[in-house]
């Protein structure tokens, strides 16, 4: 097996809240190879946005990483020093976001930014700087590369600004690249160019890349591997293919059948009955106890560990503790 | 899974995991205990009402009993103070804590009085010109920043030698010239809530104007209103002060803190407590007004439950 | 050689039949600057656009940020004063009406939005949210006004207990559920939806598309269905418009809009949107539409779509194309409408 290039071993991340601790990120392991590309996939407080955090050493008050390991190229970043997680961030990984307009400086030019982070990372002179920018920029796709290195952020169009963003991160050429709903802010259209984007200059680098999402249909065309989060904990954890063919968790399969599907038709659609439950609410049992539809007594007394049912596919779920059952 | 069995559901889910909204009075008591600065607050603002309205029975000598015998007598606690006097008397032998305890009322009365007159003008003007918008935004925005360019006291001095100095027409003077700062701040909440989404859906039930405004745009403009009118209590019972120091606030016989403030003022280096008490008074008065609107911003916002 | 037929677009056979019809519709913001503007600068967010909505069917309206259907939902629910053309609802101009005609017919019409966070006046609880269009049309008072809401409630599968409560006490969810109970109070006819999905999480979003559309069939209503988000459009509409620029580009019915497109946009956006199976991923060709939309402000010439179209011809830059029936029951404003157009799933 190849040696991952991204190793996360039981990461905790907690909360100290006024109300008390609310675990986040409670216990998640996954690996992540050398040109691999994985999605964390979850709701709205399912902990994956904070996990990507995490990786990033990027959590601040009240937020603490309280356990685990997280290995890159077998260092662990959790005890790493703030000098030396500095140097990486923007090195060896980088990080974008879903609204790039909030992620770039209103008052500093396009090129300004990419420039920076070049000469910063890559003790690069200011005209290197700039050729390499410039480069980078035509690379990303955008037409008329020299004048948008000196417009503003604000001047330029949502699809424009991830273009910008995705040309800084990968400006030194990274190893890992983060990618936090890099499209949800985006139109469709412009989502399929960055999607595309994305695809080819990983290719080329053989980045790897981290996917937090919760569009399907953007997990079923990008990735190789899933995860798929639930309240903080990984339910499901297999490659995209069986992951949308036999599925195993209930959650899982709940998520992709109420997803209405632009290739279907259907009359109605599934639904997982109830909401999210807040974070730390669920102490005891399964945390999807409360909108299963299959659960029962041993659901919500005990909680499930994460087994592997075969080399590539693990879930969390007493259903499968046994023996295969359909679900 | 039939739709209806998913409702039913899901009420369960909920009702099990949100708990009760108490009710105002639990909520505002709650509330309460858990700030201290607002309990602390609260009390303050409490006694000093008491007192001014108490004042003839709570103060120990006629304010305005001139008695030269008595001449600058420091506080009970230094060398040659008084029993009879604890807070000692100024230039004229006036007891000091009777002084300041009588000039509660007009302090009081004034402070609050001006801060509720601009606040209503403002309010309103802010939020006509910030709901309508376009030419009557136009007109009354202008309107509002001539008043920001006339000197606030040279209004003042013109209005008063005209008028005459009484206490009626400071507060009408301090209000109308401190309703400007209302207007702005409440016209920029209304233009930034107009736009949620909320009033538009009054706006498509059919709800009027005048009710989108009261029940909509209103309330939820109140808290920052409620933060800067505690803070220019504050200035206003300073800008009394000086006022009644260029001799156009209050008049003798009638007494004010900012009153006695600037009679001290000529004694600071050889008497102290003759600035520093009434200055203490303001001082205190005005940090607890500050920490009860804190706490009122918070009372009235629904969100501010747990 | 598609037959076209041509005529301005969707004339009514049975008048009755169309509880809303849209003719020539135009708004154009002003956004001249300085005193003495020689020239206006508009900018139009809804460009002369013809539609009809029967009753008891849903119209799904589609397009990209800044194409304009939000406007023209704002536009319907008289949020926004149009500029030129007519919104006839029930056989009625409501440019026409005036003052207490207009609000009352106006209650016929109701809007569902889409942030369920910024729908709801954090300051008034549950009941108070529900019971205010009730009031204001002086439809119930007192002990009837509560159960009226009390039932509301009960519709949207909320709790009644929840009446008492303010709206941060609930999840993005619940809050939309109280949002269309106050769109359900008047008894609407006509709801407009505007994205009132896309802000949801996914397991929330099928509860909600469930609930409206048990709620149609309960109450015989008429959708708007606003929204960027393709699957849900095509999993909820009967018949879609597909709107790029201001314009109405394609209007059909959603088989024939989604298996076989005639506007070369409709067919770039149907084949960008990413397919939940990862088993096609390889067999799916995908026409790439290239660039940015451009400035409603500065639309380009002739037809507005062909700065980006693969198509493009030189006539393209020059005539606009009209909304012409190219088929039966389907427009298209396109110069060379595709012959057999591309579907969401192109097999390589």
């Amino acid at each position: 097996m190849a040696e991952a290039l991204l190793e996360i071993k039981d990461l905790k991340t907690y909360f100290h809240t006024e109300n008390g601790v609310v675990p986040s990120v409670d216990g998640v392991s996954f690996s992540l190879k050398k040109g691999e590309t994985i999605a964390i996939v979850g709701e709205s407080g399912s902990g994956k946005s904070v996990t990507s955090l995490s990786i990033m050493g990027l959590i601040g008050s009240p937020g603490k990483i309280e356990g685990g390991e997280v290995l890159f190229e077998g260092q662990d970043l959790t005890t790493m020093s703030k000098r030396n997680m500095r140097k990486l961030r923007g090195n060896d990984i980088a990080m974008i976001f879903q609204e790039p307009l909030t992620s770039l400086n209103p008052l500093f030019t396009v090129g300004n930014q990419i420039s920076e982070s070049i000469r910063l990372h890559q003790k690069a002179s200011k005209e290197e700087a700039k050729i390499k920018s410039i480069e980078m920029l035509k690379k990303v796709g955008i037409p008329r590369a020299e004048k948008v290195y000196s417009s503003y952020p604000h001047l330029l169009s949502g699809g424009m600004r991830q273009r910008v963003m995705i040309a800084m991160a990968l400006s030194c050429n990274p190893k890992l690249l983060i990618a936090d709903e890099p499209t949800t802010a985006l139109d469709v259209t412009i989502q399929a160019q960055i999607l595309q984007l994305m695809k080819n200059l990983t290719n080329e680098n053989d980045t790897s890349i981290m996917l937090i999402t919760h569009d399907l249909g953007v997990v079923a065309e990008m990735v190789d591997t899933v995860i798929v989060m639930y309240a903080g904990q990984v339910v499901e954890y297999t490659d995209v293919f069986t992951l949308f063919k036999e599925p195993k968790h209930p959650y899982t399969k709940g998520l992709l059948d109420s997803t209405p599907k632009i290739h279907e038709l259907k009359d109605e659609l599934q639904s997982i009955e109830g909401t999210v439950p807040a974070p730390g609410t669920i102490t005891q049992g399964c945390k999807f106890q409360t909108r299963c539809t299959r659960a029962t007594a041993k659901c919500f007394v005990e909680e499930p560990e994460l087994k592997e049912l075969s080399s590539n596919h693990k879930v969390r779920c007493w259903l499968h503790e046994q023996e295969e059952v359909a679900i | 899974m039939s739709v209806n069995s998913q409702l039913q559901n899901q009420s369960q889910t909920i009702t099990s995991s949100t708990k009760q909204t108490p009710s105002f009075f639990v909520r505002w008591l709650r509330l309460l205990l858990k700030s201290k600065t607002g309990t602390i607050g609260l009390i303050i603002v409490l006694a000093v009402t008491l007192v001014a309205i108490f004042a003839k029975s709570l103060a120990p000598h006629d304010p305005n009993l001139i008695n030269p015998a008595m001449m600058l007598k420091p506080p009970v606690w230094a060398d040659g103070g008084s029993s009879a006097h604890i807070l000692g008397t100024d230039n004229l032998g006036r007891d000091i804590l009777s002084r300041i305890i009588y000039g509660s009322q007009i302090s009081l009365a004034v402070g609050i009085s001006a801060v509720a007159l601009a606040g209503a003008i403002g309010v309103f003007v802010g939020l006509i010109a910030g709901y309508y918008g376009g030419l009557i935004d136009n007109i009354l925005m202008r309107l509002v920043d001539s008043f920001l360019a006339i000197p606030t006291i040279l209004f003042a001095l013109v209005i008063l030698s005209i008028f005459g100095p009484s206490v009626t027409t400071l507060i009408v003077v301090l209000g109308i010239t401190n309703w400007v700062q209302y207007a702005r701040l409440v016209r920029g909440e209304v233009l930034s809530i107009k736009e949620r989404e909320f009033v538009k859906a009054a706006k498509s039930i059919g709800v009027r104007n005048n009710k989108i405004i009261m029940k909509h745009l209103l309330p939820n403009v109140i808290s920052p209103f409620i933060v800067i009118s505690t803070l220019s209590v504050a200035t206003t019972i300073i800008l009394e002060a000086s006022l009644s120091f260029l001799g156009l606030g209050i008049q003798p016989p009638t007494i004010s803190w900012g009153g006695i403030l600037s009679d001290g003022r000529d004694y600071i280096a050889t008497s102290w407590w003759l600035a520093a008490f009434p200055g203490m008074a303001i001082t205190i008065t005005v940090l607890a007004i500050i920490f009860l609107g804190d706490w009122l911003r918070d009372v009235l916002d629904p969100r501010a439950n747990n | 050689m598609v037959q076209i037929v041509e005529e301005k677009n969707n004339k009514p056979t049975e008048q009755e039949e169309y509880l809303l019809e849209v003719k020539g519709l135009k708004k154009y913001f002003d956004i001249s600057e300085g005193w003495f503007k020689k020239e206006k600068h508009y900018l139009r967010a809804v460009d002369n656009i013809d539609f009809f909505v029967k009753q008891g069917e849903t119209l799904g309206i589609v397009g990209e940020s800044g194409c304009g259907k939000s406007t023209t939902g704002n536009l319907i629910m008289q949020l926004l004063d149009k500029t030129e053309g007519e919104i006839i609802f029930e056989g009625v101009d409501l440019g026409t009406l005036k003052g207490e005609e207009l609000r009352k017919k106006r209650a016929e019409i109701q809007m569902i939005f889409q942030d369920p966070y910024s729908s709801l006046n954090p300051r008034m609880r549950v009941f108070d949210i529900i019971a205010e269009p009730l009031i204001t049309h002086h439809v119930v008072k007192g002990k009837d006004l509560q159960n009226q809401v009390y039932e509301l409630l009960d519709v949207v599968g909320l709790d009644r207990s929840y009446a008492r409560r303010y709206p941060h006490e609930f999840s993005g969810g619940q809050r939309q559920r109280i949002g269309i109970a106050r769109a359900l109070a008047l008894k609407p006819k006509l709801i407009i939806c505007d994205e009132p999905v896309s802000a949801l999480d996914v397991s929330i979003q099928s509860q909600i598309l469930n609930l409206m559309a048990k709620l149609q069939k309960e109450f015989q209503l008429t959708y708007i269905f606003i929204a960027h988000g393709l699957p849900a459009v095509k999993h909820i509409s009967d018949r879609v418009a597909v709107m790029y620029l201001g314009k109405i580009v394609e209007i059909t019915t959603k088989e024939k809009l989604f298996d076989h497109p005639l506007h070369p946009y409709t067919e770039g956006l149907l084949s960008a949107v990413p397919i939940a199976d990862p088993e096609l991923r390889d067999k799916k060709h995908r026409i790439l539409i290239e660039g940015d939309m451009p400035s409603p402000a500065n639309p380009p010439s002739g037809c507005r779509f062909h700065t980006r179209c693969p198509y493009a011809q030189d006539t393209c830059k020059s005539e606009e194309p009209k909304l012409m029936e190219a088929k039966p029951d389907h427009f298209v404003a396109c110069h060379f409408p595709l012959k057999e157009g591309h579907g969401v799933l192109i097999e390589k």
